[in-house]
């Protein structure tokens, strides 16, 4: 017996790095037990945004099948070359900025309050969710039922006599914004939360032990240390801002230059149902998602290893 | 960290509860002012005479009792799909090596950040074509596919930290393959489960701009739809109050999903998005 024989007799290798039955078995069940998910999600999501980028090259108007033609990017020019398009832009881009920084600030301290308060902490937990699971058309009367002149109590208690809010379009962002931050504000602290509970405790006392005052530690330690959560929490925020619909439609219904760009993709398609500009909207308005999805990840280097939880 | 501190903390506590819950004590007491006469020149907070007819309007408004029946029935059917579905997936992303697992966990982030707003219109179309327009089945499907994402990582980040082993030691203590699942997986699997169930269901409850692309009459239309629409008792009565008690209907429910289950709330959304 040679010590060549066995390897020459040994059954060929299961091709590439040696696939094992038991390998095989575990991919092919990964992936069957992936395979609804995965369907469903192209289905609904990616199959309707192709169809849509073919419609945008059409003149189409329900209201007028027959006069269906091709006219290439021609839908593209119209939209961007339209002022409502950039006037759209403007307003979800000031509300989006407005409601995502305020809910920064506003977060980080109610995650900080969440963290220190011993006495209570259940209640405040408990409290915070109550806006997080509101219907946002609810919260969107709430507030403009509180600011309406006829109805609210806003102008009585601050004294502001019979002041419009909702005639002039900064004072409507405004409201919008408050209804948003109110709504919305409990999510990005509960994330920034995770985030806060994960700074080490150690690094805290040692930089106590060094000497340094509050405010440096929140710079120097808790913030630095935070960074993934809180570059996280800024992304879902502002690409969630960015399709604000629900509250411009309650409040204003667009009216005084509120409308957002998810409410312009809405109004040419469903309420006009001019479905070749229509598509082109909602086209331009899925590039927008991807372009601030790609400055967050490319240029802010936002870490979403976490996220997506592939470690 | 003093006494001293601590009840400063408190204090910012109880400013942080009046802030979430002020806004709905505006709701309830605007829901029982009388509606013929609660608008004024100088309106006030509290209602200067507390009445239920608001209730009885929205309760005798088949509007608003379909809505709800629309709502309750769409939410809970795309949970549990979503749930499900969701499932089978979160297993073999927390437990199986398989190729396509990061485009599964890529394509849900996506989906998570997709404008649906960009599919109202070629879904009202397509609906229309497939006649589901104006139906239950077409707002759950759309529903159970952007709830899926949510679902997805909120059970694999809790599946994953299943101690998956006590399965096996069950079985060498001689348990059978069903009842070591049965009696060992399914109690520690369950919380999370259960956990992303209660996400989900806010997520197609509260849902407002599918529900008005999608439906057109009082077939399929859910609550907050239907609230866009609500005109009040008459055409000569504000719907204001109306609109307050039917918001504070659909609010319950929300609240006592809160109340029952915060720890479990507050786990759920911290590990499904930020992992440490």
């Amino acid at each position: 017996m040679t010590l060549t024989k066995p390897r020459v007799e040994a059954p060929a290798p299961p091709p590439p790095a040696g696939i094992s039955d038991r390998t095989r078995h575990e991919r092919r069940l990964g992936l069957s037990l992936a395979a609804p998910s995965f369907v469903v999600m192209v289905l609904v999501t990616a199959y309707p945004l192709i169809y849509a980028v073919v419609l945008s090259l059409y003149n189409y108007r329900l209201t007028d099948p027959a006069g269906k033609e091709y006219v290439g990017l021609q839908n593209y020019a119209t939209v961007l070359t339209d002022p409502l398009w950039w006037t759209d832009f403007t307003t979800t881009a000031i509300i989006t900025l407005a409601s995502v920084a305020v809910e920064l600030v506003l977060g980080f301290a109610f995650a900080m309050v969440m963290y220190k308060v011993t006495f209570g902490r259940g209640v405040v937990r408990t409290g915070i969710l109550i806006p997080y699971g509101i219907i946002t058309v609810v919260s969107a009367y709430i507030w403009r039922y509180a600011f309406q002149l006829d109805s609210g109590f806003i102008n009585q208690w601050f004294g502001l006599g019979d002041y419009n809010w909702f005639g002039h379009r900064w004072s409507s962002l405004f409201v919008i914004t408050m209804s948003e931050i109110w709504k919305t504000t409990p999510f990005i602290s509960l994330l920034l939360l995770a985030g806060l509970v994960q700074v080490p405790g150690e690094l805290q006392e040692a930089a106590m032990v060094d000497g340094a005052t509050a405010w440096q530690r929140l710079k120097r330690v808790t913030l630095p240390n935070m960074k993934a959560a809180i570059m996280v929490a800024l992304l879902f925020r502002t690409l969630d801002a960015w399709r604000i619909f629900d509250n411009p439609f309650i409040m204003t219904a667009g009216a005084n230059k509120t409308e957002t760009l998810s409410f312009l993709a809405y109004r040419q398609n469903v309420t006009l149902v001019n479905l070749g500009s229509g598509s082109a909207i909602s086209v331009l308005l899925f590039f927008t998602v991807v372009l601030i999805a790609f400055i967050f990840i490319k240029g802010f280097k936002t870490d979403l290893s976490q996220v997506r939880g592939d470690r | 960290m003093g006494r001293q501190a601590s009840r400063w903390w408190t204090v910012w506590g109880v400013i942080i509860l009046l802030w979430a819950l002020f806004p709905l004590l505006w709701m309830v007491s605007l829901s029982f002012k009388d509606p013929n006469t609660f608008r004024s020149e100088s309106p006030t907070f509290f209602p200067k005479k507390w009445v239920w007819t608001n209730y009885d309007t929205v309760f005798s408004d088949s509007l608003f009792t379909s809505a709800l029946r629309n709502s309750i029935g769409i939410a809970v059917i795309a949970t549990a799909l979503a749930v499900v579905v969701a499932m089978f997936a979160a297993y073999a992303i927390a437990r199986l090596d398989f190729p396509g697992k990061k485009v599964l966990l890529s394509m849900a982030l996506g989906i998570a950040m997709f404008p649906q707003a960009a599919l109202v219109g070629p879904l009202f179309n397509m609906w229309r074509n497939l006649g589901i327009y104006d139906t239950w089945i077409g707002l759950i499907i759309p529903y159970l596919t952007f709830a899926l994402p949510l679902s997805i990582w909120t059970m694999s980040a809790f599946f994953r930290q299943i101690p998956w082993e006590m399965e096996q030691a069950a079985q060498v203590d001689g348990a059978t393959a069903w009842q070591a699942f049965r009696k060992v997986i399914v109690p520690l699997a369950a919380p999370g489960v259960f956990t992303t169930a209660i996400l989900t269901f806010f997520f197609c409850w509260n849902e407002f701009l599918l529900a008005i692309s999608l439906t057109s009459t009082d077939r399929a239309r859910t609550v907050p739809a239907a609230l866009s629409f609500f005109t009040g008792a008459s055409q000569f009565q504000s719907p204001i109050t109306a609109i307050m008690a039917a918001s504070v209907v659909v609010t319950i429910p929300v609240v006592i999903l809160v109340l029952a289950f915060q720890r479990r709330i507050v786990a759920g959304l911290t590990a499904g998005a930020v992992k440490g």
